[in-house]
């Protein structure tokens, strides 16, 4: 595993104006302490050492992938969903790597309040772009 | 595009950060604004702050820097009584007790469970007697380490100590120096042995002499970008410079700008010097040094003494070379001795702590020194009471002659408080080393051998370093997910300082032990004569100790297979995460959730 490549946290804001009111949110995500864990508006929510269950990862042919995680290396959010690209390693079969893009939760528009998925479950990374394509 | 951190960086940063900690601490940790908490807690960290982790929020970790190591008489009863009464959380450790410090592999102190309010009279009391929390974390110059015996040290080749305090006053609250892309670790080394460790260090000063206008002089030569974090490990590179020691604190200021204006500081992944020396080479380096950094021409390097090096570099003690650490009864120059003592883990009790304070001083100068194996070193003992302080009861537990598994073994702090790691670590080295020395028979001759368990990759624990390198993993066990490690093989500093192969992956925490146990055994075999335990590993290439002996379930037994991190403490009798009492107020009572 190389040196992680640039991750500044991004900040979300999303602005309504309805009847002259401005109704705000505001989703402010880092990945702090060389990556081991991910703040969601200013929370501790997800951390390093979780074993996450990947299905159709690039990162080894296990099925699933039992993905030790590592490091969060990029952190994004886009309409209070919170995802991620993680460094760790298949404890099935011992290759390491990132994974691409991984949902870690939502956080709610209104209170901002950050509901984690669960990674035990099974996950696909970069999801939406993997279901739109042709198997 | 610079990081996040740079912006709150830019924003507020080193020594201006203190008026608000004072103004946090009167308020309550409530005075913190919620969506400000991050960029806080980065910046406390320049003041030795470092917030724990989840579910021990409102708690923080301290660290103080001890330059050197070096405690002088009356500070080691003064952090003894801090964390007696200040270093004290809702739950216990059942190996530890409920307050501790733990010497760290920087020479610096720990201490946990410290709450926000407490912070300022905990400031005085350091304070009035000269210790410090400043830049002992964050990005700038961090604790100066060096030879622990400094002064002291009958192999010295030149006295180190001088020269690391120095560097300490010149760097320590120096504005110019105190925002630095990544944290700055320096080594000052004046032993014949190496123990300075300046291998694995940022910036080294490493004992040298040159001819310098037809004289002998003393000096060091200086090695930029080692450092053993995340699994990018690296020995620092010559840079093909010597320096006296009256010229190392300009060496160290243009060396540490170069790195203030050349660093990366939009990946803080890629920040590190060592990164920075990959890419441009020794050679430019020292280039763009003398061009940007230095008035007049560096000095090439003099003639070293890395051949002679002895710390950690893989011998037996008894082998009549230098000391391999600083465990055991050593003669100082002026006829008085200096007395190592083996702390398992680097974790001693406050009560413990301040008995040794009361017996430094009752039989010492009162000077205590830490080292980089986690230890501690009562100094200036005099000849006649030399027996009287080893028959002291602490000496029993905390010994000058331990056996040799308790003496090699280090652990960082692991799932206990940090949230980088991935397993617990102290109470289990505890329990690893208890068990190797009822368990393992010492093959003659060996006298060194050093277990280093470090929680995750970056590597507090220095585990690329050691004889057995244990790094955090996870694995499943008859279906379940438990803490595990990896295990690497043959690492060591000397003249030939090698990092460990990683030859057994994800091996359950509760077969280590049997793997350690087939493994001296398989080397008591087919060890050739008198050959250490390094030796022995170097002779066999990765693919042969790759499957050397087989992990192995033994009476060992493991408490901490579970998800530790999943706890809000490990050792709490309801540790699940939803139990915990944080945040807390400044008495220590939970504060009503927002929810």
């Amino acid at each position: 595993m190389g040196p992680y490549p640039a991750s500044p946290g991004r900040r979300e804001r999303r602005v309504y104006a309805r009847r002259g009111v401005l109704v705000g949110m505001v989703t402010s995500i880092h990945q702090l302490d060389d990556g081991a864990w991910v703040s969601v508006n200013d929370s501790r929510e997800v951390n390093v050492s979780d074993l996450w269950q990947l299905a159709r990862s690039d990162i080894c042919d296990c099925d699933p992938t039992d993905f030790l995680a590592e490091g969060f290396v990029e952190v994004s959010v886009a309409c209070g969903r919170v995802e991620a690209r993680i460094a760790g390693q298949c404890i099935g079969c011992g290759t390491d790597g990132v994974t691409d893009w991984l949902e870690l939760g939502r956080a709610d528009p209104d209170t901002g309040a950050f509901r984690s998925v669960v990674p035990s479950s099974v996950h696909v990374p970069d999801r939406r772009r993997r279901l739109a394509a042709k198997e | 595009m610079p990081t996040k951190v740079e912006g709150w960086k830019d924003e507020a940063y080193g020594n201006e950060v203190r008026e608000r900690i004072y103004e946090f601490a009167e308020e309550g940790w409530e005075s913190i604004p919620d969506d400000e908490h991050d960029a806080w807690f980065e910046r406390f960290k320049w003041w030795g702050l470092y917030h724990q982790r989840k579910g021990q929020e409102s708690y923080f970790m301290m660290r103080i820097g001890t330059p050197n190591g070096v405690l002088e008489p009356g500070q080691l009863e003064v952090v003894a009584d801090v964390a007696d009464e200040f270093a004290r959380g809702p739950a216990d450790n059942p190996e530890f007790g409920g307050a501790v410090c733990d010497w760290t592999t920087r020479q610096s102190i720990q201490l946990h469970w410290i709450k926000l309010e407490d912070i300022p009279e905990i400031w005085d009391r350091l304070e009035s007697v000269g210790l410090s929390t400043q830049q002992a974390c964050g990005d700038s110059w961090r604790n100066i380490v060096g030879c622990p015996v400094a002064g002291k040290d009958k192999n010295e080749f030149i006295d180190a100590w001088p020269v690391a305090e120095e560097l300490n006053e010149t760097f320590k609250g120096n504005d110019d120096y105190a925002n630095l892309p990544r944290k700055w670790k320096v080594s000052v080394t004046g032993c014949s042995e190496g123990c300075g460790q300046g291998d694995i260090n940022d910036l080294a000063f490493e004992p040298a002499v040159k001819i310098i206008d037809g004289e002998e002089t003393k000096g060091f030569n200086i090695r930029v970008g080692g450092g053993l974090s995340r699994k990018e490990p690296r020995l620092a590179r010559s840079i093909d410079v010597f320096v006296t020691p009256e010229e190392a604190p300009d060496i160290a200021a243009s060396c540490s700008a170069l790195f203030r204006e050349h660093g990366d500081r939009d990946d803080r992944f890629n920040a590190r010097i060592k990164f920075l020396v990959d890419e441009w080479g020794a050679e430019k380096f020292r280039r763009v040094l003398e061009e940007e950094f230095v008035d007049g021409e560096l000095r090439t390097a003099g003639e070293d003494l890395r051949d002679e090096y002895t710390y950690n570099a893989g011998h037996n003690h008894d082998d009549g070379e230098g000391h391999a650490d600083h465990v055991g009864v050593h003669e100082q120059p002026d006829g008085n001795y200096y007395v190592g003592l083996s702390v398992l883990v680097g974790r001693m009790s406050a009560e413990e702590t301040r008995e040794l304070a009361h017996l430094a001083d009752e039989y010492g100068s009162g000077e205590v020194r830490l080292t980089q194996r986690q230890n501690i070193i009562v100094t200036d003992v005099d000849s006649d009471r030399i027996d009287g302080f080893l028959e002291e009861d602490l000496l029993e537990y905390h010994s000058p002659e331990p056996g040799v598994f308790m003496r090699g073994s280090i652990a960082c702090t692991g799932t206990e408080y940090c949230s980088l790691s991935i397993v617990e670590t102290k109470n289990r080295m505890v329990r690893y080393g208890r068990w190797m020395q009822d368990n393992i028979d010492v093959p003659e001759g060996m006298t060194n051998f050093h277990t280093h368990l470090s929680g995750c990759t970056a590597s507090c624990a220095q585990p690329q370093i050691a004889d057995i390198s244990l790094r955090g993993m996870k694995t499943r066990k008859d279906g379940e997910p438990v803490e595990a490690f990896d295990i690497g093989l043959g690492g060591g500093l000397g003249e030939n300082p090698q990092f460990a192969d990683w030859v057994e992956m994800r091996v359950a925490a509760d077969e280590v032990p049997g793997y350690i146990r087939n493994l001296v055994e398989f080397f008591a075999e087919a060890r050739e004569d008198g050959e250490s335990f390094r030796a022995f590993i170097a002779r066999h290439d990765e693919e042969a100790l790759n499957g050397l002996v087989e992990p192995e379930e033994t009476s060992y037994t493991d408490p901490y297979m579970h998800n530790t991190k999943m706890t809000w403490y490990p050792y709490a009798e309801d540790d699940d995460m939803g139990s915990s009492p944080a945040p807390t107020n400044g008495q220590g009572e939970p504060l009503p959730s927002d929810d």
